[in-house]
């Protein structure tokens, strides 16, 4: 409501404040310094250009070998695996939230924590135990050995990736749903059912469209991390499904640090643009919140 | 006249407290029911059933005589309005008037022409494209009504909707509801805890206090003939005194014996006498049937509202005369001032004025609801 707060409002932010410019913008800026710049720090488009335009020969699944953007190529995987792994989470997420924020409070309070608890967790220690999981002689396969069935392989395919984003990211989509649902006014809900609407008409013109800004969110939160990580495709990968994030850290490695930067702009510049179009696409449809 | 709805000996209790206790009541077609307690009686908890949103743990709901125990709310022939409005945010004004219609698929131009001419009837003609969010309380209000009317419903069920209101804004739309009410022959259920606005409004009251009715009437008979004290409190000023009910058509009570009009009682049966503040007249103090002093005069405007020790029960006398504070005065009861109620549980506990101030009374009027 009150968006132009001014005077007062400032102090109490100012530490905020402050820890932003120095951890948030300082080294963005920094980044877009490095990704114009060349070894000697003279301005270049060079970083840029390579982006778009270096090439690579790749076997092409008849045998063939076939010559591609090497990097266009990759953010392409990337944005693949991010989105159905996105997708996928808020196919799972969605439903869940609704369910939770129809439980009793009690209930909510601890499927809460249980939904929490992993992200308490060291990230690459969750990896890991996903590796010993996946892996063809691992806890997978010897629970379907047991039964006697084939052992089936996971680990170093794209499954195994996605399997590990959706893991790993699933929190940030389900909290933020669950957050809106649980603050829903159920007045509302009642309204609509009042007004005619069966269980599915009411999720379907008053939840749903009122749960949106959340959806949003949770898409937000779970595609920028999934589209730009690099660990889980190399332990849950086996290292074959390179990622944008991948050629990030690489380049980094080998210390090019100009070109590494170009990515990281050029990644960062794609994925404010989608936010922004989703932003400005739910403002005008929803232009109460 | 229809009997549209039928409540038979609704019981209900939430976490093991009683809060809705053997409620039996019936709501005619087309007439303006009202609901009326003090805050926590249960009226809303009563009218949620009524809308399918509550279930009653005994008795049974009729709706022109079939049983609707089980019926969901979206599959009942009654609307509300409910007591914040609930307005889809999502949603402006037309489509919000417009979501029962396309819930059930009425053709677009029907939709139009039908919103169009309700957003007439509750004088929001040019609001159709407006947020709800940046309406007023009284423009939420009328959006609320229409979205509840525009499917025509058999049944409006209204929780407290002119709460919210301030008071001239209140008066306007206690106007408007019943014309409304008047013009689409809709039976509306109200709910509220101002007894005012329930006299003024409508043609049946139904009193409740501690998930009980206490009365069933028109709101002259409410008025004029409670049936016990905490009616006759509850519903105007009133002075209850303790009385003999010595034969029929005479009572006595203060030290005097008085004519009524009230019969049927045993010999001698302990009885609450209701006297209205109004219907006393004051008389020189020989003269009087009764004698006290004044303790407290108070200008009302068109009339002085005096407290009056009587053999130290205080009683409350509405006047226009002008009498001053220790002043020695006698008064006097026409038959039909006087009225006679049976014992009940509220004996005693309502009807003496002996802690009475205005400015208490006036917080705790304006303190008493949300
Ligand atoms: N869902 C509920 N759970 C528990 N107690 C409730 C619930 N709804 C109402 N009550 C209780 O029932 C009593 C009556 O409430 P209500 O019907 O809202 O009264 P009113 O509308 O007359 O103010 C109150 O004491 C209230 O606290
Ligand atoms: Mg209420």
């Amino acid at each position: 409501m009150n968006k132009h707060k001014k005077g007062g409002a400032f102090l109490p932010l100012a530490p905020y404040s402050l820890w932003s410019v120095l951890f948030i913008v300082v080294p963005l800026i920094f980044v877009a310094y490095y990704a114009f710049t060349d070894e000697a720090f003279r301005f270049t488009t060079e970083n840029i250009t390579r982006f778009f335009t270096a090439t690579s020969n790749i076997q092409a699944e008849d045998g063939t070998m076939q010559e591609v953007r090497t990097y266009l190529v990759i953010f392409g995987r990337s944005l693949k695996l991010a989105v159905i792994s996105t997708f996928i989470c808020l196919l799972m997420g969605y439903p869940m939230a609704y369910i939770m924020a129809r439980a009793k409070e009690r209930t909510q309070k601890i499927l809460v924590t249980l939904i929490m608890i992993p992200m308490w967790m060291n990230f690459l220690i969750r990896t890991y135990a996903w590796m010993t999981i996946l892996q063809d002689t691992g806890i997978i396969n010897n629970i379907l050995g047991f039964f006697g069935i084939q052992p089936i392989h996971i680990i170093g395919t794209e499954t195994a990736v996605i399997i590990g984003m959706v893991y790993d990211y699933f929190p940030y989509m389900i909290l933020p749903i669950y957050s809106i649902m649980a603050k829903m006014d159920t007045k509302l809900l009642e309204a609509a059912r009042d007004l005619g609407c069966n269980s599915f008409g009411v999720l379907r013109r008053v939840i749903f469209p009122l749960s949106l800004p959340g959806v949003i969110s949770g898409i937000t939160m779970v595609l920028i991390p999934s589209i730009s990580t690099f660990y889980i495709s190399q332990k849950l990968g086996n290292g074959k499904f390179f990622l944008i994030g991948d050629a990030i850290e690489g380049q980094y490695i080998a210390n090019n640090l100009h070109f590494a930067a170009a990515i990281a702009f050029i990644l960062m510049v794609i994925l404010l643009v989608c936010m922004g179009v989703v932003k400005y696409f739910t403002s005008k449809t929803y232009g109460g919140e | 006249m229809k009997k549209i709805i039928e409540l038979k000996n609704i019981s209900k209790a939430f976490d093991g407290e009683g809060v809705l206790n053997d409620i039996s009541l019936y709501i005619n077609d087309n007439e303006f029911i009202t609901l009326l307690g003090p805050s926590g009686c249960g009226k809303t908890t009563l009218l949620r059933m009524i809308g399918g949103f509550e279930h009653p743990d005994k008795g049974d709901i009729l709706f022109l005589g079939e049983r609707i125990n089980d019926v969901p709310p979206h599959k009942r022939h009654v609307n509300t309005v409910f007591q914040k409005y609930a307005l889809f945010p999502h949603l402006n004004v037309f489509e919000n008037v417009a979501f029962p219609l396309r819930e059930c698929k009425v053709p677009k131009d029907e939709i139009n022409k039908k919103v169009n001419e309700i957003l007439g009837l509750v004088m929001l003609g040019n609001f159709a494209g407006r947020s709800v969010t940046s309406l007023s309380g009284g423009q939420q209000q009328r959006v609320a009504i229409a979205r509840a009317l525009i499917s025509h419903p058999r049944v409006l069920l209204l929780d407290e909707p002119l709460g919210a209101l301030d008071l001239k804004l209140r008066k306007d739309m206690q106007q408007e509801l019943k014309k409304i009410q008047q013009s689409t022959g809709i039976t509306f259920v109200f709910v509220t805890h101002d007894q005012e606005e329930a006299l003024s409004m409508s043609d049946t009251i139904v009193v409740l206090n501690e998930g009980k009715i206490q009365q069933i009437g028109t709101p002259a008979d409410i008025y004029n003939e409670p049936d016990n004290a905490f009616v006759a409190d509850f519903i105007g000023e009133s002075n209850i005194i303790d009385g003999v009910m010595l034969e029929n058509y005479k009572v006595s009570f203060s030290g005097h014996t008085f004519e009524c009009l009230d019969k049927g009682f045993a010999a001698n049966e302990p009885v609450d006498v209701v006297v209205r503040p109004e219907d006393v007249d004051i008389v020189a103090p020989e003269k009087g049937m009764l004698s006290g002093t004044v303790t407290q005069v108070t200008f009302m405007g068109v009339h002085n509202e005096i407290i009056v020790d009587i053999g130290g029960f205080k009683w409350m006398i509405q006047t226009t005369d002008s009498v001053n504070v220790d002043e020695h005065i006698g008064i006097s009861l026409d038959p039909d001032a006087i009225h006679i109620m049976k014992k009940s549980k509220y004996s005693g506990m309502f009807g003496d004025y002996s802690s009475y101030s205005n400015e208490l009374d006036e917080l705790a009027d304006a303190g008493g609801e949300e």
